[in-house]
């Protein structure tokens, strides 16, 4: 057991060499949260009401918590990779913790989507964003929102590890993620929506979450959102962690 | 699970005396499929594992009646039993779909099997599976070698999986680079290798620990003459260090260059084994082959030399080659160019030969091994 740690950082420095041999992994990942933030201020910003002075202070949270979400969906593609590579075999005959793979990769795609937090936040602040109302609340935010992407890799994983081959969890990976993260705050305040979708919307995990995240950055009161946040990234993790480690097990 | 009514049964059927066979035999006829149960004794699986009586300690492998259904209609692997003497270089020979690899991933923990057990280096392959993987080295069908490392990482990071320290890890890789060949493409990304040093770097992953016994599957499909001669040589030279090796292939040539003893697998059983003499012997003097000139020769070919063989020739209309085993040496031969002569069947070659594993493959089955 007290192999499982270095076990883990054995595995996590494996995928994090990955992603600095090749740069397109993380360069197209950025790209398209980064277009989305330039579209939605400069071409459909001024027709949004938000009720927030600038729409980027409203929206780059948003934003983010739509990064990590996505980026948390490479976490599936990546196991399947290594599965269909013969690599997951490899670390099975090997006497290593065998939850060293699911948390090397978990961990790993955490480290990735803190870097790309970070950098759409400079480009964020590049455009007009502004941490106004403190440090401390701003790394909160920043914070949750990497525990979010956290607990969403679990589900990517364990929907990778169903499906087994790289091209089905490409679509099976993004396929419903669409729908939550439209029917949410991320773009829009829930009041505009129509009422089936506004309903959907404000139970939505995504909307607590960016709720609470604007609330930290634009230093309004956080409400209830920051519990029903946890609520669901906990809940989350408490159900796909564990399916996500038993599919595994059952890989044969 | 463990109050689970199956393993009260299994438990008092147990101390009622019943043998695990006659329990699991009650259980299937009780209308329990064999897949069901194994998912419910996941965990509880050697209720179901005949003992090894006949274990002992010069076979470092011991498979009894080990079967392997996939997705509950594939028989893969069909009770299957054999032993691997410590220190030998044993074969499994088969065509695709033999279940060769079935087997090798069963004994490399890899898979589950449905029914059976085995023991590998003392370590039961279910009860004992994690400490088992540390004494022995894989190196799978295709190479599992991480494709954005370099080899030398690739190593480094097998030796740290198999808890080497930093020092050690990096002084055992540098050490494998150099007997593999690989010490100029050490500090390169896999990406630059070629399908051969992708091998040569997978096999070497697998000794990182230098393993009581090696499975390889399949190492030299894919490789050119040289890269399978090159490997021939190192797996030649492990076993004299004492690893034994446990090899899959569909090569003949190969079986009978490496190994001390072959077990031949069609269709998920072992239908021959022994040495390679040994499997020769069984088709039963030489073979002759002949090349006739046209496919229009065959029917009447055969029909001529049907008198001299004890057994049905086999014919290759692609090739237009006939082959068939004799007794009676070399007469045979100029009897049956005298006939051909006065039937007017034109030849392009005939040649009387030792039989080949290929020969041993048909008469065994009926049909080639490729
Ligand atoms: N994961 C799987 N699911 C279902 N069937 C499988 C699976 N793996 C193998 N099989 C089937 O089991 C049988 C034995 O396969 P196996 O791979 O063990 O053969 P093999 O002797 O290694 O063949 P090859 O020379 O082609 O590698 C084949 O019929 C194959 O189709
Ligand atoms: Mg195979």
């Amino acid at each position: 057991m007290n192999h499982t740690l270095s076990d883990i950082q054995v595995m996590t420095k494996r995928n994090l060499v990955k992603f600095v041999r090749i740069p397109q992994l993380i360069i197209f990942s950025t790209i398209q949260p980064v277009m989305m933030l330039l579209l939605f201020t400069y071409v459909f910003g001024g027709a949004i009401k938000t009720g927030t002075d600038e729409y980027i202070n409203y929206l780059l949270p948003g934003i983010l918590v739509q990064t990590v979400l996505f980026g948390a969906m490479m976490t599936g593609i990546g196991l399947v990779d290594d599965l269909s590579r013969g690599m997951i075999d490899r670390f099975r005959s090997l006497p290593m913790a065998r939850s060293a793979v699911l948390a090397g990769r978990t961990i790993t795609d955490l480290i990735r989507n803190l870097f790309t937090v970070g950098l759409m936040t400079v480009v964020g602040l590049l455009i007009g964003f502004r941490i106004d109302h403190g440090i401390f609340n701003f790394l909160s935010a920043v914070a949750l929102i990497t525990l979010f992407g956290f607990a969403f890799s679990w589900v990517s994983a364990a929907i990778g590890l169903a499906v087994k081959t790289p091209e089905t969890a490409q679509v099976a990976g993004f396929i419903w993620v669409f729908p939550l993260a439209f029917g949410s705050s991320i773009f829009v305040p829930v009041e505009g929506m129509s009422s089936v979708i506004g309903t959907f919307a404000e139970y939505n995990p995504i909307t607590y979450t960016v709720d609470t995240v604007r609330a930290l950055t634009l230093g309004l009161p956080v409400g209830n959102n920051i519990w029903f946040s946890l609520a669901w990234i906990f809940g989350i993790m408490i159900i796909f962690v564990p399916l996500a480690i038993n599919r595994y097990r059952a890989i044969s | 699970m463990s109050n689970h009514p199956l393993i009260s049964y299994v438990e008092e059927a147990r101390w009622r005396g019943m043998s695990n066979k006659q329990i699991l035999d009650s259980l299937i006829s009780a209308g329990w499929q064999v897949h069901d149960l194994t998912n419910v004794f996941l965990d509880h699986i050697e209720i179901f594992h005949e003992p090894i009586t006949t274990e002992s300690k010069e076979n470092i492998v011991t498979v009894r009646n080990i079967s392997k259904i996939y997705n509950k209609t594939i028989k893969a692997l069909d009770n299957i039993s054999l032993d691997v003497k410590r220190g030998s270089v044993t074969a499994l020979l088969g065509p695709n779909g033999a279940g060769k690899t079935t087997l090798v991933r069963i004994l490399a923990t890899l898979l589950t099997p449905e029914h059976g057990s085995a023991r590998v280096a003392g370590f039961d392959i279910i009860r004992d599976a994690q400490k088992l993987r540390s004494v022995i080295g894989l190196a799978g069908q295709y190479a599992a070698v991480d494709e954005s490392l370099t080899g030398r990482e690739n190593l480094e990071m097998v030796g740290r999986l198999y808890h080497l320290s930093a020092l050690s890890a990096r002084q055992r890789a540098e050490e494998l680079l150099q007997q593999f060949d690989l010490d100029d493409a050490g500090d390169r990304i896999l990406k630059t290798y070629s399908g051969g040093m992708r091998r040569r770097l997978d096999l070497a992953a697998s000794l990182v620990v230098r393993p009581q016994i090696l499975f390889l599957d399949e190492p030299t499909t894919g490789l050119d003459p040289r890269g399978r001669f090159a490997l021939w040589h190192v797996i030649r030279e492990l076993v004299k260090d004492g690893t034994t090796v446990l090899l899959t292939t569909q090569y003949m040539e190969e079986a009978d260059q490496l190994a001390n003893k072959i077990f031949v697998i069609d269709r998920g059983s072992i239908i021959a084994q022994g040495t390679a003499d040994e499997l020769k012997k069984q088709v039963g003097g030489d073979v002759l082959e002949l090349h006739v000139a046209d496919r229009s020769f065959i029917n009447e070919a055969v029909g001529v030399i049907t008198q001299f063989g004890n057994e049905v020739p086999h014919i290759n209309e692609d090739t237009n080659i006939i082959t068939m085993a004799v007794t009676g040496g070399t007469s045979v031969l100029v009897d049956v160019v005298r006939k051909f002569d006065v039937a007017n069947i034109k030849i392009n070659d005939i040649v009387l030969r030792r039989p080949s594993l290929d020969d041993v493959f048909l008469t065994l089955t009926g049909h080639t091994a490729e």
